[in-house]
């Protein structure tokens, strides 16, 4: 890993971060339950690493450690899909409120 | 050419990434930021997965191992009940370090004769990182899942230990930048990585959770960055700088909801407060009410206010409680939730408790956003919430809780609050709200009270009598 390699990462982390502070400000507080499976998910991207070491089986060694990484990266991103999805399906708008019923008790 | 290609791919992964995360700022665009995720990653997978120099032998195990991970990963997805989210996510953030940590250990054995200096110093701490992690984020599992502790555990000289350790840790990372054929000196590393993790997390006690998981979360998305550095895998970079943003606004959140700073989160070990410090002796009177009196105030009101907290999900009452709103509105009574950052145990948790009993979420306010009508609210029922609704919070300089923000449910014109005993709550802080002349505590267990609310305001106990 050169010098060069590692300054062009760290240009590449630096904006990336900037960019995730500007856009989870934003995410209402109503989702951080969802926007966290989501990033977990999302991060298991990690997955493609494991893959590159897994496939390339060069030692015993490393096609074991790349198998493990592999099942449990993948565990991530399909656990991690599928709550998200099934808690933002439970997000439901109230329905247009029907007119109050006569009542002919006067409110405080 | 073939690795230009690649690259591309990941970037065109990058920016669907970005737009997940766009789209997750509003409920309506929410799920279009679930199918540009899941396309992104689609795209990365294919990208990499064209690669020629896996043998057939890899082949066959990266089938095997995404065929078993998909048969893992589908049961935790679907049925997960949304009280355990909290332990699922923390169990989530273990896996994710643990891939990390995995390829990082990989990756040193094949590499390290070649990647120089930094290379050596960035897979050091990636691979500390990783294993930390693991074991924090099983240990904050097991903690929520009450399969440990929640008390937090704190021993003489526990920071010094704790610095040790990392020291160690750092101190192996120099010599392997200097000496990388000392490869024995690795499985070291990782025994201190996996010791950090644990030592950080005993003592953090249960209510202080809701931060660490968030502050887990972050350290997941570096340490998946730090693979990226590794691997010079720019979308590692990009998903895990996202992630670690992501986590540290959550926690940063969750620190200010409790006017806790981190250093005292990590530290401090809340919950082993001095007895004789908390409550002060002299309150009024406490009145009572039964549910039926309670239920009879309520129809009369034009707008009543519900304040959950965890009590109300350990209860299961959520599904009692939206019938109690139903009820309530048939009667031409405005009903609204007031969620507080630190109701649930995870940021956001009390939101999804509620949506998964069919509370509309346009009826779930945030503190911010409905402390200021409580004057103007004719009823507030409290439901399993205790300290993020105690007054002293505002002006007891001597309460451990000085300074949090509070929900202002005592300017309401009558407060309800649900409780099973006057016992003090979780961190044992008398609650001033319970001797408010205006507050009439109705006493029982969440679930059964609220039942009865529900059936005396829709009017079925009536029916049933007679």
């Amino acid at each position: 890993m050169t010098t060069n390699e590692i300054i062009s990462s760290l240009f590449v982390f630096a904006l990336a971060g900037f960019l995730g502070l500007e856009l989870i400000r934003k995410v209402p507080k109503l989702l951080h339950t969802p926007l966290m499976a989501l990033t977990n998910a999302l991060s298991a991207i990690a997955l493609v690493g494991s893959l590159v070491i897994l496939g390339e089986n060069q030692t015993t060694y490393s096609t074991i450690l790349g198998f493990v990484a592999v099942v449990a990266s993948t565990i991530n991103v399909v656990g991690g899909f599928l709550i998200t999805d099934k808690m933002l399906r439970m997000f439901r708008r109230a329905p247009a409120r029907p007119a109050a019923p006569p009542s002919d008790e006067v409110k405080p | 050419m073939r690795a230009d290609f690649v690259d591309l791919a990941y970037l065109i992964s990058a920016i669907g990434f970005a737009l997940s995360l766009k789209w997750m700022t509003a409920v309506v665009t929410a799920r279009r930021g679930i199918l540009a995720g899941e396309i992104a990653f689609a795209i990365a997978i294919i990208a990499t997965l064209v690669n020629p120099a896996f043998t057939g032998t890899g082949w066959f195990l990266i089938v095997l191992a995404l065929a078993l991970g998909t048969l893992i990963g589908i049961p935790l997805g679907l049925r997960v009940p949304m009280t355990a989210m909290p332990e699922r996510i923390a169990l989530s953030h273990a896996f994710g370090a643990l891939a990390v940590g995995l390829v990082g250990l990989a990756h040193y054995f094949l590499t390290y004769h070649t990647i120089g200096r930094f290379g050596l110093a960035v897979l050091g701490i990636e691979i500390t990182l990783g294993c930390l992690v693991f074991t924090g984020s099983l240990m904050a599992s097991g903690k929520l899942h009450e399969m440990l502790p929640q008390r937090p555990i704190v021993f003489p000289g526990q920071n010094y230990l704790n610095f040790s350790v990392l020291g160690l840790a750092v101190a192996i990372i120099i010599v392997l930048m200097f000496r990388p054929e000392t490869t024995w000196l690795v499985p070291i590393l990782v025994v201190l990585g996996l010791a950090f993790g644990v030592l950080l997390i005993i003592p953090i006690g249960g209510a202080d959770m809701p931060t660490v998981i968030a502050l887990l979360n972050s350290y997941a998305g570096l340490s998946a960055s730090a693979l990226g550095f590794v691997l010079d895998n720019k979308l590692l970079i990009v998903a895990g700088a996202l992630d670690g943003a992501s986590g540290l606004i959550l926690a940063i959140i969750m620190c200010r909801a409790m006017n806790r700073s981190f250093r005292n989160v990590l530290f401090g070990a809340f919950g082993q407060l001095d007895e004789s410090v908390v409550g002060s002796s002299e309150h009024g009177e406490v009145r009572s009410a039964s549910p039926d009196e309670a239920a009879e105030i309520m129809k009369m009101a034009r707008s009543v206010v519900i304040v959950p907290g965890y009590g109300m999900a350990v209860a299961q009452a959520q599904h009692k409680v939206r019938e109690l709103a139903d009820a309530l509105e048939k009667e031409g009574v405005d009903v609204r939730y007031a969620i507080h950052p630190v109701a649930g145990r995870m940021p956001g948790h009390m939101n999804v408790l509620l949506a998964e009993a069919n509370v509309p979420y346009d009826k779930l306010l945030d503190m911010d956003e409905i402390n200021s009508d409580f004057p103007q609210v004719d009823v507030v029922l409290v439901l399993g919430a205790n300290d993020v609704v105690n007054p002293a919070a505002r002006h007891e300089k001597s309460s451990p809780i000085y300074g949090m923000p509070i929900l202002n449910v005592d300017q309401a014109q009558c407060v309800f609050v649900v409780k099973r005993s006057m016992r003090a709550g979780f961190a044992g802080i008398e609650n001033e709200l319970f001797y408010n002349p205006k507050t009439l505590m109705v006493f029982g267990d969440a679930k059964a009270v609220v039942s009865e609310l529900a059936l005396e305001v829709s009017g079925q106990r009536d029916a049933l009598s007679h």
